[in-house]
């Protein structure tokens, strides 16, 4: 046989492969790098350990706060009482029937998402998500075992000792009490936090408070400690969704490459050359601090979730070198596109830094430069008005919110009862609702359907129009009330009338349209 | 097999079968795979011993635990009672009118007695105790052997004209076909209707009263209010067992039907009927 591929033909030969060729395949799971920040320093580094203060301290002191409700409703600020299914937020309790509220909240925290995310971007997941937050504690934890960026990388290329050992061990013991806390911190919403806290340290809590503890105490440790950027990039949705939210005049982190480039590590020579040279000096200051591991020269990024180390990094690097800062700042993607048009005359050239600066080096008028009345724009305002809108619904309903109800079910087998006088008789189950913490007599009447009168078991009372029920504080009360009117005034068929329900100390009333049931003919 | 093919690309052996010149790979299960699947085997072997698993021909072998479905019913059943019993026996142990003077026993007796309604009461008395004809609505204020608690426990728990039960509630109206005309008959019928109020014809009505008064006024009462020694029927409200009309009356006087209700306490047990009788006192009309 002959190879007839070494055979010189006229057929051409095309220099190409297989995208799938079997020795060119590289796995499908990408191993992760593992990424060792740099701790920041500057404006927003301290902006956000103040955030991270106040969340944490939000977190973990909340259940501690008492307020007292009186005798007959317990005395924690904010409580998840699940087991009577009451929920108490400072001067308000809510009843299941108004988890409305609750709903109506997680609204506005919805458009409020999209308002901030609109303006100032991805200003959630950079300053307050709990994963954001919680990374930065264990990175804290991180740098005080094993000390700085170079230290920690070096570490973690050694090989096993005594020493290495010790760190992480340390390291990992403590992540695990802070992830104890954050899980025990959580269960403390839903019962006594004084008494649960005793009853789970003597083992004596239900076990749902144990598992709660321990399934939250793995999920921060895991999200917190080993998964870190990974939950940002690959787990949660909201970068994904973040796209719709964002336009051109939302603020974002943003590389000025308009006056950066090109960037040179040589600035000094490379101008002595007759180069152009931008402002950055390509020192990866921005890079080693990122706890997303990006470069945020590269553009905007899935990754990115806009902490602002980078602008802190980069802007210590511009006052040693004598710049103004702002190389790496939040900017709008218009004022960026703005800038770029003249660094580059209008496109047509690559980046030249001497176009937008003045011969004494300050930058010329034309550079946009932020301006936060881009902030009030329709957009906003359309998110605005509708998180004010729910809110001053919501504050509506709060106000205007019955604490005394009645609901009625009316019998519905036998619709009606003749009694021996010829008289005709509808029941109700009736429900008193007394929604304060205190101890209440509900005077419950008859209004309408002449001549009828009412008796109630269980309440020792002559037939009347109006009976008076006591009803213990923060509780509904079901009674049986039977309807009765005689024959000389029943209307054949179905009556309105209606049921008072009422406080005559408070004033407070409920009334239900109940319908009286006769028979359609004698 | 001694010819193992080896994939030239993959080098994974092939399974040796053929398809158009395309050969599969006999690629190995993953390991974990295998593991659990030996896994599932061992915990299956586990499980049939200690489980019934393996049917004969009348039966199943029990296994160790000695577990059954049965027996689990049981014991949840056991389980409720347990929580019902520091109910049922404080009411086990106390009068039956003095249960509605504790609301936790007299929640748990209407709610226990409604239970009982729907399984042993409704195929007569309807499943709103509104009754049927020749079957009391239980809703009204008319009794014929009492509607106080005590009655109405007494009622249930012999019944009426049960005749197996020596404290039944008896008695039989005379069948007056055999003692009075016709239309003497129509006459008593006339005056019965009167009673209540509604228009009959005066010409039958005043005879009719004389034979009332002579026949059935020591039973229904002087003035036909009946009388619950007896189970004798109110005849002066606007309720009525077996008809309203002047015949249906009459034909009830003629020849009386009889009703027949089981006494329940053998059956059910002395809680229960307690728990039945506060149940039906408290649907609107119990005295």
């Amino acid at each position: 046989m002959t190879d007839t591929r070494s055979q010189a033909t006229d057929v051409e030969q095309f220099d190409a492969q297989a995208v799938n060729a079997a020795w060119a395949r590289k796995p499908l799971y990408e191993a992760r790098k593992k990424i060792f920040p740099k701790r920041a320093s500057g404006q927003f580094r301290r902006f956000k350990w103040l955030v991270m203060l106040v969340t944490l301290g939000i977190y973990y002191l909340t259940p501690w706060l008492r307020w007292d409700r009186g005798p007959y409703a317990p005395d924690q600020a904010v409580l998840v009482d699940l087991a009577n299914r009451r929920f108490y937020f400072f001067f308000i309790e809510i009843w299941p029937q108004e988890f409305f509220f609750v709903a109506g909240l997680l609204v506005m925290a919805g458009f409020g998402l999209f308002l901030v995310t609109s303006a100032v971007g991805r200003a959630w997941c950079g300053y307050t998500c709990p994963q954001t937050v919680w990374v930065d504690l264990f990175l804290v934890v991180e740098r005080a075992i094993e000390g700085e960026r170079n230290q920690r990388m070096k570490l973690d290329k050694a090989p096993w000792s005594v020493d290495k050992l010790a760190k992480r061990v340390s390291k990992h013991a403590i992540w695990l009490l802070i992830a104890v806390a954050t899980g025990g911190a959580w269960i403390f919403y839903f019962a006594d936090a004084p008494t649960l806290l005793v009853n789970a340290v003597t083992g004596q809590a239900e076990p749902v408070a144990y598992i709660t503890v321990a399934v939250l105490t793995a999920t921060t440790y895991v999200f917190g400690g080993l998964m870190r950027e990974q939950v940002c990039t690959y787990m949660c949705p909201w970068p994904r969704i973040q796209a719709a939210m964002l336009d051109e005049n939302s603020l974002a982190v943003t590389y000025n490459d308009w006056r950066g480039e090109p960037r040179s590590r040589h600035a000094k020579r490379a101008k002595a050359e007759g180069k152009t040279v931008g402002d950055c000096v390509d020192c990866n200051a921005c890079v080693v601090v990122c706890p997303m591991g990006i470069d945020i020269r590269d553009g905007q990024q899935l990754e990115c979730i806009t902490c602002a180390l980078c602008i802190d990094a980069c802007d210590g690097v511009m006052d040693k070198l004598g710049k103004p800062r702002g190389l790496i700042s939040y900017a709008t993607l218009n004022e960026y596109s703005e800038n770029m048009k003249l660094a580059t005359a209008g496109g047509t050239t690559p980046i030249n830094p001497d176009l937008i600066r003045d011969k004494d080096g300050s930058f010329i008028d034309q550079v946009r430069h932020f301006d936060w009345r881009i902030v009030f724009r329709f957009r906003t305002m359309l998110y605005f008005g509708i998180w004010a809108l729910v809110g001053l619904a919501l504050i509506f309903a709060l106000l205007s919110r019955d604490r005394l109800q009645v609901n009625v079910l009316h019998d519905r087998n036998p619709l009606h009862v003749t009694l021996s006088d010829g008289s005709i008789r509808n029941g109700y189950t009736v429900k008193l609702l007394n929604m304060i913490p205190e101890p209440r007599v509900i005077f419950l009447s008859i209004e309408g359907l002449p001549g009828a009168t009412m008796s109630i078991t269980g309440i020792d009372q002559p037939d009347g129009r109006s009976f008076a029920i006591p009803v213990d504080p923060d509780r509904l009360r079901t009674i049986k009330v039977y309807v009765k009117q005689p024959p000389d005034e029943v209307l054949p068929g179905k009556t309105q009338f209606h049921l008072v329900a009422e406080d005559k100390a408070s004033t407070e009333m409920d009334v239900y349209n109940a319908t009286f049931d006769a028979p359609e003919e004698k | 097999m001694s010819d193992r093919e080896i994939d030239e690309i993959s080098g994974t052996e092939t399974t040796g079968h053929e398809w158009d010149g395309i050969k599969e790979l006999n690629t190995p299960m993953p390991r974990w795979w295998v593991w659990t699947f030996y896994a599932t085997v061992v915990w299956g072997i586990g499980y049939m011993i200690a489980y019934p698993s393996i049917p004969l021909i009348n039966d199943a072998t029990k296994g160790l635990l000695g577990y059954s479905s049965r027996a689990s019913v049981a014991e949840e059943m056991a389980a409720a009672e347990a929580v019902q019993s520091q109910y049922v026996d404080r009411i086990a142990q106390m009068p039956v009118e003095e249960i509605s003077s504790h609301p936790d026993l007299l929640q748990f007796a209407i709610a226990g007695g409604s239970a009982a309604y729907k399984v042993n009461c409704v195929q007569c008395h309807g499943s709103g105790a509104q009754g049927a004809p020749g079957y009391p609505n239980l809703n009204d204020d008319s009794w014929l052997w009492g509607g106080d608690i005590n009655s109405i426990y007494q009622t249930i728990a012999h019944g009426v004209r049960f005749e197996t039960d020596d404290d039944t509630r008896f008695s039989e109206m005379p069948a007056f076909a055999d003692l009075l005309e016709p239309e003497e008959i129509r006459q008593v019928a006339a005056y019965v209707v009167s009673l209540t109020g509604e228009p009959s014809d005066p010409l039958l009505v005043a005879p009719g009263a004389e034979i009332y008064a002579e026949q059935c006024a020591v039973c229904h009462g002087e003035d036909g209010t009946g009388d619950i020694e007896f189970g004798a029927p109110n005849l002066a409200d606007a309720i009525w067992f077996y008809g309203e009309t002047e015949d249906e009356i009459a034909g009830q006087i003629a020849n009386p039907k009889h009703g027949v209700m089981p006494g329940w306490v053998d059956r059910l047990g002395e809680p229960v009927i307690k728990q039945l009788a506060v149940f039906v006192h408290s649907l609107g009309g119990g005295q």
